[in-house]
């Protein structure tokens, strides 16, 4: 029964039950009514249609990510970086933006240039792990992270350097493009149907991609197994430049969401931590890219629905983070038990 | 010290490694342990060197004393020390760095002391080793006499010694056998681990053969060669008529072809290979026959000589250009290097093909996979995953993957570990192979395998290669005392 997929279901119901129990036993430690605390999670993130519409706000550059590390999971590779492709996918918008504000050209081809623009950009951050990896010899783990506190000191330098508005600059970003330059939102709501539709194409995509294709299938290869990979015939060190290439733009495509249909301009903490969020996606998800869209909203509805637990329960929103890391560390360790039993029985 | 081995017996799952092994090595030997490749040699001395456990009812008895061994630091409090084949240090240290691991007790230890014991023990057997050197800067010879004085000064009173004549030279050769006698003469234990006839016969003063995990005879000098190679690989079984090999035009030429790696040098092989010839590499392991046949399949680049396919030049080109021209190539650890762990078998065949297009194919690589796993015998489902299959299925299932049409297949112990029906059936299609014009160079350390299957072969001997030999016009006693390092002399010139 442990083998089949039922077991592994319970075993995820199981884990699910463990890290709300966790969670649970934190809030009531420091007096907090866990019931409450759920409550008012669930109603800040579904109570309302601007509530909902925030959730997917959040949902559309966590999907796009996901989508990008369950490339990068195929091909065995760990792209912490992924936080900074999505930063430069940002910059790179920013900078398309920029370039052809004053130029006359219809918006809605300036918006696409953008966003292929970010997209470009992170697939040129993502090759630059890529190349330290497999020319270089540096862990991906190492040259992501690194190349995660250039990007954010980039972003810092250029809006307080070459980019700062006019006058001061300031942590506020810099100066807000006009109304045109965004992608269009759906009635008064901050979401952009755009942008979840690009989301939605991105997640497809990449299913489709690891599922149906011969590329899909030698990623997987080089990802099980890099030398035998190797021995069958498979390019193995140009797959992990491609599987990189993708993750990177799947990524800048994110980025992209946030300065077209979120911020209109860039802001310090332009990727607010989706990168990052994303692999937690991706690990819980383990491979299997039908998950990805359920459990991102699902994240994305944590993180929306914690906002208001300051002002309701002083509670720190960062809830959701213990809630989400919980439940990352049970559902993996439930499986390395499972995975025990499977082998004893 | 006196060593007592009562009834050893050990089971890694269905395999039985040693079966109640009885063995008496009284203080001031130098035991010599025969065998080949798997005759359970290395499984018994890791459980006197507490590496392993024995399964329980065996007995070690040091000195009188019935003992149980628990790690390798347990070991060595008992005064065990084994010295590995690959020298367990570590690299970016410096020797007296490692000197110093291993030892129990002190947070900060006393350098200078260390030191001047280290020079002593140095000393006293003639080696030049500088504690301030980095230990990755020394040869294999080099580290084991750094192991040697490392594991006399923890206190070792035995010293197991396994292959330790494989990759030095033969200066330091002979500083080691110098220095095990003198140590034996100091009523040390030493128990000597090889499958090297000559050295045995030089040093030791009694030996045991093991094979199949057990104990199969005990002699002492004067040694007869062909008595001890009877020993090593029982008698001669015939697998039935051998086929005659038809010649066909040269597939591979090897011109001159000298390798490298860590261990060994291999200097100037020529060889032709015929459409349709089988061509068996014999020796001990790691004599050189691994990296003469990843040369042929561009995996390690020759330093220097020309390989050529087909009348076409592959000197220095990619393994996949190699494969591309016609060049497969299996290796021995199937999960390892061969198959993809977590992908089915019907993965494995679409990988194998040319992509048609982007996407796959379902329906047909579903047809692939039904009928390669009919035709090679296989016993699993098309989707199953590679590892939840039996050696021998996945043995099958890496020939199932070869390309067609093909000009040559390398094999590494291509039926290791099979039953003698999965033998049969494998060589059969192998040999279907031959008849379609490929040639087939393999590594096996079972020597009916090679003497029954190829038309010629080569024999590596620490990086010596001889002449093709033609496999009609050997015998395997032969083969054993080549493998072994005999006779080399009268064959006429080291290098072939």
């Amino acid at each position: 029964m442990l083998k089949g997929r039922l077991g592994g279901f319970l075993f995820q119901l199981i884990a699910l039950l463990f890290a709300f129990g966790f969670v649970s036993l934190i809030l009531i430690s420091v007096d907090a009514s866990p019931m409450d605390a759920y409550k008012n999670m669930f109603t800040g993130s579904f109570g309302s249609m601007r509530k909902f519409a925030e959730v997917l706000v959040a949902f559309v550059p966590l999907l796009l990510v996901t989508a990008g590390l369950l490339v990068t999971f195929s091909s065995g590779l760990w792209n912490i970086g992924v936080e900074g492709q999505v930063v430069l996918g940002a910059i790179a918008t920013t900078w398309v933006f920029r370039y052809f504000l004053e130029s006359g050209l219809h918006p809605a081809l300036v918006i696409t240039l953008a966003i292929l623009g970010g997209m470009l950009g992170g697939a040129l951050w993502a090759s630059f792990t890529g190349v330290l990896k497999v020319f270089g010899g540096v862990n991906e783990i190492f040259g992501g992270l690194g190349l995660n506190f250039v990007s954010t000191a980039l972003t810092i330098y250029l809006i307080f350097g070459p980019w700062k508005r006019p006058g001061v600059a300031s942590m506020s970003g810099t100066v807000p493009f006009p109304d045109e330059f965004s992608l269009p939102l759906l009635f008064d709501l901050r979401i952009s149907l755009w942008a979840l539709g690009i989301a939605l194409i991105g997640i497809v995509a990449v299913y489709f991609i690891l599922q149906g294709t011969y590329f899909g299938l030698r990623l997987k290869a080089v990802g099980k197994n890099f030398r035998a990979a190797y021995l069958l015939g498979i390019p193995t060190w140009q797959y992990s430049m491609y599987s990189f290439l993708i993750c990177g733009a799947l990524a800048g495509a994110a980025g992209a969401m946030q300065v077209a249909a979120v911020y209109h301009r860039l802001i310090p903490s332009i990727s607010s931590g989706y990168g990052y969020l994303g692999l937690m996606v991706a690990m819980l998800i383990n491979y299997r890219a039908v998950w990805a869209v359920p459990v991102a909203l699902f994240f994305a509805a944590l993180n929306i629905g914690s906002i208001q637990l300051p002002i309701l329960m002083k509670l720190d929103s960062s809830l959701s983070g213990v809630l989400q890391g919980a439940l990352v560390l049970f559902v993996l360790l439930a499986e390395g038990v499972r995975q025990k039993f499977v082998k004893k029985a | 010290m006196n060593i007592e081995l009562k009834n050893i017996h050990k089971h890694f799952g269905r395999t039985h490694a040693n079966k109640g092994i009885n063995l008496n090595i009284p203080s001031g030997t130098i035991q010599g342990i025969l065998g080949e490749n798997g005759a359970g040699k290395s499984t018994l001395m890791k459980i006197l060197s507490g590496f392993i456990q024995a399964d329980p009812g065996s007995q070690i008895i040091l000195d009188g004393k019935p003992v149980i061994i628990h790690s390798p630091a347990d070991a060595i409090r008992f005064g065990v020390g084994m010295l590995h084949q690959d020298p367990l240090d570590f690299s970016p240290m410096r020797v007296l760095d490692n000197f110093l691991l291993g030892r129990s007790g002190g947070l900060f230890p006393n350098r200078t002391t260390v030191a001047r014991d280290f020079k002593l023990l140095a000393e006293q057997f003639d080696f030049s080793l500088d504690p301030d050197n980095y230990v990755d800067s020394l040869t294999v010879g080099e580290r084991q006499q750094l192991e040697i004085i490392r594991l006399l000064w923890l206190g070792a009173r035995i010293l197991i010694l396994d292959e330790p004549t494989t990759g030095i030279s033969a200066s330091q050769k002979a500083k080691l056998f110098a220095t095990l006698k003198k140590l034996a003469e100091q009523s040390m234990t030493i128990i000597f681990v090889s499958h090297k006839l000559e050295d045995v016969e030089h040093l030791c003063s009694q030996v045991v053969v093991l094979r199949d995990g057990e104990l199969v005879g005990a002699t002492r000098p004067p040694y007869i060669t062909s008595k001890l190679v009877e020993m090593m690989f029982g008698k001669m079984i015939t697998l039935g008529e051998r086929q005659a090999a038809q010649a066909g035009d040269v597939v591979l030429s090897l011109n001159n072809i000298s390798l490298e790696d860590v261990r060994l040098k291999i200097k100037n092989v020529n060889l032709d290979v015929r459409a349709g010839e089988v061509i068996g590499l014999a020796g001990m392991e790691g004599s050189g026959q691994g990296i003469f046949i990843r040369a042929c399949a561009g995996l390690v680049r020759p330093v220097g000589g020309r390989v050529q396919l087909n009348g076409h030049d592959l000197t220095a080109k990619s393994y996949h250009k190699f494969k591309h021209a016609g060049v497969n190539f299996l290796p021995a650890s199937r999960l390892e290097e061969g198959l993809v762990p977590g992908l089915s078998l019907t993965e494995h065949f679409v990988l194998a093909e040319e992509p048609k297009g982007v996407f796959i194919d379902r329906a047909a690589g579903q047809k692939l996979a039904e009928d390669r796993i009919r035709s090679f015998n296989i016993r699993g489902m098309p989707f199953s995953t590679v590892e939840s299959l039996s050696g021998g299925n996945q043995q099958r299932a890496e020939l199932a993957l070869l390309q067609s049409p093909l000009s040559l297949v390398l094999l590494e112990h291509p039926t290791r570990g099979l039953d003698i029906e999965s033998v049969i059936y494998i060589w059969g299609k192998l040999k279907e192979r031959c008849k379609q014009g490929a040639s087939i160079i393999f590594i096996s350390s079972d020597l009916d395998e090679i003497l029954q299957y190829s038309d010629r072969l080569l024999v590596f001997f620490s990086g010596n290669v001889s002449q093709p030999l033609d496999a009609n016009a050997t015998s395997v006693e032969e083969l054993g005392q080549l493998i072994g390092g005999k006779g080399w002399t009268e064959m006429g010139g080291e290098h072939a």
